[in-house]
């Protein structure tokens, strides 16, 4: 068996049992690894009306067939779980060194079902595995988490969650290597409701490769691509994704104060420009990448400096805020990252509490506190995302997500998300393509299932005018299904800035021995599309969900280069569900799930 | 009349973040990236008194009197 391990580690936590099982070839190419192969074998498991913190859920820890290869950034892992959060599938994707880790200790995937009776980790060195406790773990940040495991377990990667993911937040992410996060979705609270605190990893071995020789000239190839490449080359490693701020912001897209407006005048202040300039020390690569778009920058929490936000932390805690100051933001994202917390959710919680502030649903005396939550209130910020993370007073409240707060104020609409996960830093109204995939998202509002803004605002591969609708529903679904496709290879989200379906089914085909086209690859991806989208059918997850907040669909935007606009996703989604082979409702048609090979 | 240009990224290096241009009428784009030293394979997104298009077509539109240019070499993230 080429490129896969070929084992897949299932861990129980009420039995303590610990089983290894083939992987079966057949099926791990059919839905390739990660996303798509997790997403299955998690289906063939659970119910998919379980409670996702019930004992009878379970989580998947999976990496690709390219994870631990020399392909370029080949060290990334996907968590699939039920999300407690929007009750969809949920497919977390984090970098760093964790995923490559587990390939090199011999396993594919961990399945953990089950639920430990006091709080425990999990230890994998190659064949042993060991169940073991962390009781004396339970209750400590990030950190001061990872510090003592490293010192129990010397040279293991960590994965470890914080007191967010113990306490259940619906917005508890999963850290590894301290500042990696598979962020959203809520899957650190699964893992906390299964009371596991980290998993430790580390082994020497190696998949075996179907043609070395060959697949050193694609990944040379395909590295020369990505060097002269003005994205992955230039852009990204000079200035990390903070580098969108700016570019975002004059287009008029910028969601500022809960996306009441599109224009922040004084973005600048924590623009990837400002931070190279000011706050920059070096790059933070992950696995095997050459573009090493993470930072590393000044901070007073260490001499030596800490891991730095990236784009959508950056505008989540400084335009949705309404604040602009880089050091409260580096601030809140290294308190996300101790607390184990999404930075997008629960810097959108805190807007969505803002506006409810402006608008007379919270009030000082429900605070119950001197520091308000009040848009512009720099102290506010980190005050509130530590009683977030600890659920502490009204912090209780806000860990459950903008949804669930604005819906208990009985004002669901000024929670901005969909499925109840909240929308990234784009404003759908001027960027209609991105509006359509934000509404039709299977793990609801989010920009890394298909990032439009490539070719509507970045001008990649091409400019596209990003108010027309006419073939976005067409852009929507290729981007969606490649984007399945790299998801499910172990591979960066990012090294698609320069590098096509093409190149990624050569570095498959090299790595596995397969001879796909970039059509089978693609064909791969909409079949992992269209199982998400059964999963949530089946979990109760209605089309009508296919939608985005009141606000984007009726409100025009106020001011700047988009004004005036709203989201036409009345228009878009009937083309889209067409283009997808779905009846008008939105449901996979027989026809078309049996030519994916999903009947 | 002047009209402003905002650059950024790599395109601030030695020419600042914002440079002031004097105001001929019927100027275009492609005027003021000449007199910049950038050329027009190096741009990825432009916009134009607050309207952006593809980088071409942008290039050739004339400016506002008092109005406003931003260019940004390619750049991206998520
Ligand atoms: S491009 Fe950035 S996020 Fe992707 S693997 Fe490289 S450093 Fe990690």
């Amino acid at each position: 068996m080429f490129g896969y391990m070929g084992k897949i580690l299932r861990v129980n936590l009420t039995t303590n049992e610990v089983t290894t099982e083939d992987l079966d070839f057949e099926l791990a190419k059919k839905y390739i690894g990660g996303r798509g192969l997790g997403t299955k074998l998690y289906m063939d498991e659970v119910d998919p009306q379980v409670d996702p913190f019930a004992a009878e859920n379970k989580i998947v820890f999976i990496n690709g067939p390219l994870s631990g290869t020399a392909t370029p950034t080949g060290g990334r892992y996907m968590v699939v779980t039920k999300s407690p959060l929007t009750g969809c599938i949920a497919s977390s994707n984090s970098g760093g060194e964790w995923g490559a880790y587990l390939k090199y200790a011999g396993y594919d995937a961990i399945i953990i079902e089950g639920k430990a009776s006091l709080p425990v980790y999990i230890n994998i060195d190659e064949d042993k595995v060991e169940i073991l406790p962390a009781l004396d773990l339970w209750g400590k940040y990030t950190t001061e988490a990872s510090d003592l495991l490293a010192e129990k377990q010397p040279g293991s990667k960590v994965l470890t969650i914080g007191p967010a993911g113990e306490k259940l937040s619906q917005m508890a992410a999963i850290m590894n290597e301290k500042d990696r996060a598979a962020g959203r979705s809520g899957v650190g609270a699964v893992m906390g409701s299964k009371n596991l605190k980290a998993i430790t990893v580390k082994g020497n071995l190696k998949p075996e490769i179907a043609n070395v020789e060959g697949l050193k000239a694609v990944t040379k190839e395909c590295r020369a691509m990505l060097k002269e490449n003005g994205v992955t080359g230039g852009g990204l490693p000079t200035y990390g994704t903070a580098v969108l701020v700016n570019i975002i912001n004059e287009h008029g897209v910028y969601p500022t104060k809960n996306f009441q407006e599109g224009v922040d005048p004084d973005a600048e202040a924590v623009s990837g420009e400002t931070m190279t300039e000011k706050y920059l020390i070096k790059r933070n690569p992950c696995h095997h990448c050459p573009i090493g778009c993470g930072r590393w920058v000044k901070s007073d929490k260490s001499p030596d400096g800490i891991g730095g936000p990236e784009y959508e932390t950056l505008w989540v805690f400084a335009g949705d805020l309404g604040i602009d100051d880089m050091e409260v933001v580096i601030d809140a994202n290294y308190w996300c990252n101790e607390l184990g917390l999404d930075t997008i959710s629960a810097g959108a919680t805190l807007a969505a509490a803002m506006e409810l502030y402006q608008r007379g649903y919270i009030t000082d005396e429900m605070l119950d506190d001197d520091v308000i939550l009040k848009f512009g209130n720099a102290e506010s910020v980190v005050h509130w995302l530590k009683k977030m993370g600890n659920r502490e007073g009204f912090g209780d409240l806000l860990a459950r997500g903008s949804y669930r707060l604005a819906d208990f104020f009985g004002v669901p609409e000024y929670s901005m998300s969909v499925k109840k996960q909240d929308l990234p830093a784009y404003d759908p109204r001027g960027i209609q393509g991105m509006g359509l995939q934000y509404a039709t998202s299977n793990r609801g509002g989010c920009h890394v299932r298909g990032y439009l803004i490539s070719p509507e605002i970045l001008g990649l591969p091409e400019k596209l005018d990003r108010f027309d609708l006419s073939g976005k529903e067409v852009w929507a679904k290729v981007f969606q299904d490649l984007t399945a496709v790299i998801d499910s290879t172990g591979l960066c989200l990012f090294t698609s800035f320069a590098l096509g379906a093409q190149q990624y089914a050569d570095m498959l085909n090299e790595v596995l021995g397969t001879e796909w086209t970039a059509e089978d690859v693609l064909l791969a991806g909409e079949r992992i599309w269209n199982l998400e989208k059964l999963f949530n059918l089946e979990a109760g997850i209605s089309p009508e969900e296919d939608t985005l907040p009141p606000r984007l669909l009726e409100e025009a935007m106020p001011d700047g280069p988009t004004k005036g606009w709203v989201h036409k996703l009345d228009e878009l989604l009937p083309l889209y569900y067409k283009e997808r082979g779905w009846d008008e409702d939105g449901i996979p048609t027989e026809e078309r799930l049996e030519k994916l090979g999903l009947l | 009349m002047s009209i402003k240009i905002k650059l950024f990224a790599n395109f601030r290096e030695g020419r600042g973040k914002i440079v002031e241009m004097d105001y001929t009428p019927g100027m275009t784009g492609q005027d003021v990236i000449d007199s910049l030293g950038i050329t027009a394979p190096e741009i990825a997104a432009l916009i134009v008194d607050g309207v952006d298009g593809k980088v071409d077509a942008m290039l050739a539109v004339p400016i506002k009197e008092d109005g406003y240019m931003a260019i940004f070499p390619p750049v991206a993230g998520g």
